[in-house]
């Protein structure tokens, strides 16, 4: 026992004398590194073309003009990034920075415009919106405001009603038939499949105006229907079917080959297989594509002029007499001399865009992981109680 | 012991409400068993026994008809386009083929693991468990456990049964294999039909895997496809070789014992086959 201690000791002391290796100092390597002589080089190259853009434009020559501004900036500053990079790190490193650099140009010139859209709507609009917008509508609104006449303001109330049941009825009718041409074309190809799927792709390039035509002429000429919300959500649900469908069969042919198997060998009959497997694995995706299909939708305004043909009053009745919807609203009152008209107009086009927005929000809460993480949780969390006494097995016993 | 154990089992099943416990394994004959992708024949004239409680391996090189003879047990064949067959497949004596049984059905007594896990991602491990069920309209008394009694069969109980209402994809490759298994005994089958059920795993997980094969194999008939040959003298209690030569379509050259196969070849190429001269 002793002994053992005092080698222990020993072993102990030893290794508390052994001198201390000394520590090796790594240098790390990080080949894609941006450090701080690059980001100098960046700020440098930057200031230099801005001021290189300058003297040409200001002292040289006649040129002017914010845009061209903008491009020989641009041009500029690739040069000189690229040959301060060629000088300092290599020729690779330069080519390497050029491209990136190129890339996030591109993609500032295709972030811009759009934030400047959205941002013009929303500045224009969003000092607009009050409780009164939602409530009221252009009824009794006269044409000019008279001394000791009532003069009310107007609202889009009956317009944000019409697009809603519009759209009601646009998902009802479109979205299942969308969906089974979908599983027609990918999960039980027939005979017709391929002429199928050329008119699909037909029918997503037909111009707008032409699904409100045929509907015009179809429906309320023919038919003798006249005017109605109804009307309207037909010729939008022939704009709706192919860019749902396409998007769907997209969506449903990477559902790998495996699970249907899977599910056939388990003795699924095929219809079982697509509305159980099939359609669930792809569930997030075809939230997707019919969430783009009514994006699309809800923004047509063509298809709207010949079908619904606009009311200034409220029609809760989607199935006669005409209707009012946002896009429509907009594309009225913008053209309208009068500045409360235009007024009202970018406050309706800021509500459908808010609309489209929130439709956005809601559905991808809803098809999300999230959520269904959540309740999986709370499943397992219940899981225990579950668990049946009886499992055991006779044969356990033997 | 066999007639203790058959009356025992009657008495669970009752006491259980019938949920627990396999129908009777089944016995499968294939006679003359031809098989065609378009034009091409790709296996000629197949016969075999697949004894009931047994364990049979098929072997052979890749490209010898296989798998594809294995599809044809339980008519998974048919539903590649251009594919088509000739012979009989029994099934305790009454023939799959015939026209007035349904595909769904025979799958459901004639249960399939394939080369590549493949639960279900958009289902959770307790949903895979019972999807056979739910794809049949089955009824069952208690889930829970039918749920436990399979995944204990397929050896994956005690991993998951504190996570049962995760993703199936959450789990790992051998543990969703075993998944698979319990999918399939889920429905409680007569037959399971594997097809390379290993060869995407470890080789813990093959042991955990063979080691279920042969727990399972008392009550349901089990056949096979390896390309491994200690595994097929691990698990398997019979054997057939099959061989397709250049541009031919494939045959049984042997088949018997497996003990037999392996040990005393009747045929050259089968000696050469199994002792990794070639193949």
């Amino acid at each position: 026992m002793t002994t053992l201690e005092s080698g222990h000791v020993s072993y102990e002391l030893k290794r508390a004398t052994r001198p201390k290796p000394t520590p090796h100092i790594r240098r790390r390597i990080r080949p894609r590194d941006f450090g701080r002589t690059d980001l100098l080089l960046l700020i440098a190259s930057l200031i230099s073309a801005l001021a290189t853009t300058w003297i040409l434009f200001a002292q040289l020559t006649l040129l002017s003009g914010p845009f061209g501004f903008l491009v020989v900036c641009a041009a500029i500053f690739l040069l000189y990034y690229w040959t301060s990079n060629a000088l300092t790190n290599g020729r690779r490193v330069a080519s390497d920075r050029l491209v990136g650099a190129l890339v996030a140009i591109g993609s500032l010139a295709m972030f811009t415009p759009l934030v400047l859209l959205v941002g013009f709507i929303f500045v224009k609009g969003v000092g607009l919106l009050s409780l009164h917008l939602f409530t009221a509508t252009q009824k009794g609104v006269p044409e000019i405001c008279l001394p000791h006449l009532p003069c009310p303001k107007p609202g889009v109330f009956h317009a944000i009603l019409g697009t809603l049941e519009q759209i009601a009825v646009t998902v009802i009718l479109g979205v299942p038939a969308a969906l089974l041409t979908a599983i027609y074309l990918n999960e039980a190809p027939g005979k017709f499949a391929s002429t199928v799927r050329v008119m699909v792709t037909a029918m997503s390039g037909v111009p707008a105006i032409l699904a409100g035509a045929f509907i015009y002429a179809f429906w309320i000429v023919s038919f003798h229907r006249g005017f109605s919300g109804f009307a309207g959500a037909l010729s939008l649900a022939v704009i709706l079917i192919p860019t749902v469908t396409r998007g769907s069969e997209e969506v449903l042919r990477i559902v790998p080959k495996d699970l249907r198997e899977a599910s056939t060998a388990l003795g699924a009959p095929q219809w079982r297989t697509v509305f159980q497997v099939v359609l669930p694995t792809a569930r997030s995706g075809l939230v997707t594509s019919i969430l783009l299909g009514i994006a699309v939708a809800l923004g047509e305004t063509a298809p709207l002029l010949l079908t619904i043909f606009g009311n200034t009053g409220t029609n809760p009745n989607v199935m006669s007499g005409p209707q009012s919807a946002l896009p429509l609203l907009v594309y009225t009152l913008v053209k309208s001399p009068r500045q409360t008209d235009i007024n009202l107009a970018y406050a309706a086009a800021l509500v459908l865009f808010l609309m489209i927005f929130l439709i956005f929000i809601a559905a991808r809460v809803l098809a999300s992981d999230w959520l269904s993480k959540k309740i999986r949780n709370a499943r397992n969390r219940r899981a225990p109680d579950l668990t049946p006494i009886n499992a055991l097995t006779v044969e356990d016993l033997l | 012991m066999t007639e203790i154990r058959e009356d025992l089992r009657v008495l669970s099943a009752k006491t259980q409400g019938g949920d627990q416990g396999f129908e009777r394994a089944g016995e499968l004959v294939a006679e003359g068993v031809c098989a065609w992708f378009g034009a091409r024949l790709v296996l000629e004239d197949v016969n075999l026994i697949m004894e009931r409680s047994r364990v049979t391996a098929l072997i052979g090189p890749s490209g010898c008809g296989k798998s594809t003879f294995l599809r044809t047990l339980n008519r998974m064949h048919e539903t590649i386009p251009g594919a088509a067959l000739a012979g009989t497949v029994d099934l305790d004596g009454d023939d799959i083929y015939s026209p007035n049984r349904r595909a769904s059905e025979v799958r459901q007594s004639i249960g399939m693991v394939f080369q590549r896990p493949n639960p279900f991602p958009a289902m959770s491990i307790f949903d895979n468990v019972l999807a056979g069920l739910r794809f049949t309209k089955t009824k069952v008394a208690d889930k829970g456990a039918l749920v436990q009694w399979s995944l204990e069969r397929a050896g994956l109980w005690n991993e998951t049964k504190n996570r049962l209402h995760d993703l199936g994809g959450a789990l790992s490759g051998g543990q969703q294999q075993r998944l698979c298994i319990a999918r399939a005994l889920a429905v409680k089958p007569k037959i399971l039909l594997m097809d390379e059920p290993c060869s995407a795993l470890d080789p813990a997980s093959t042991l955990r895997i063979e080691e279920t094969i042969r727990e399972i194999a008392e009550e349901v008939t089990v056949v096979i496809v390896t390309h491994n040959m200690q595994q097929a003298q691990r698990v398997s209690d019979a054997c057939a070789f099959f061989l397709a030569a250049e541009n031919q379509p494939g045959r049984i050259v042997e088949s018997g014992r497996t003990s037999d196969l392996f040990e005393r070849p009747n045929d050259p190429r089968t000696a050469d086959y199994v002792h990794g001269r070639f193949g």
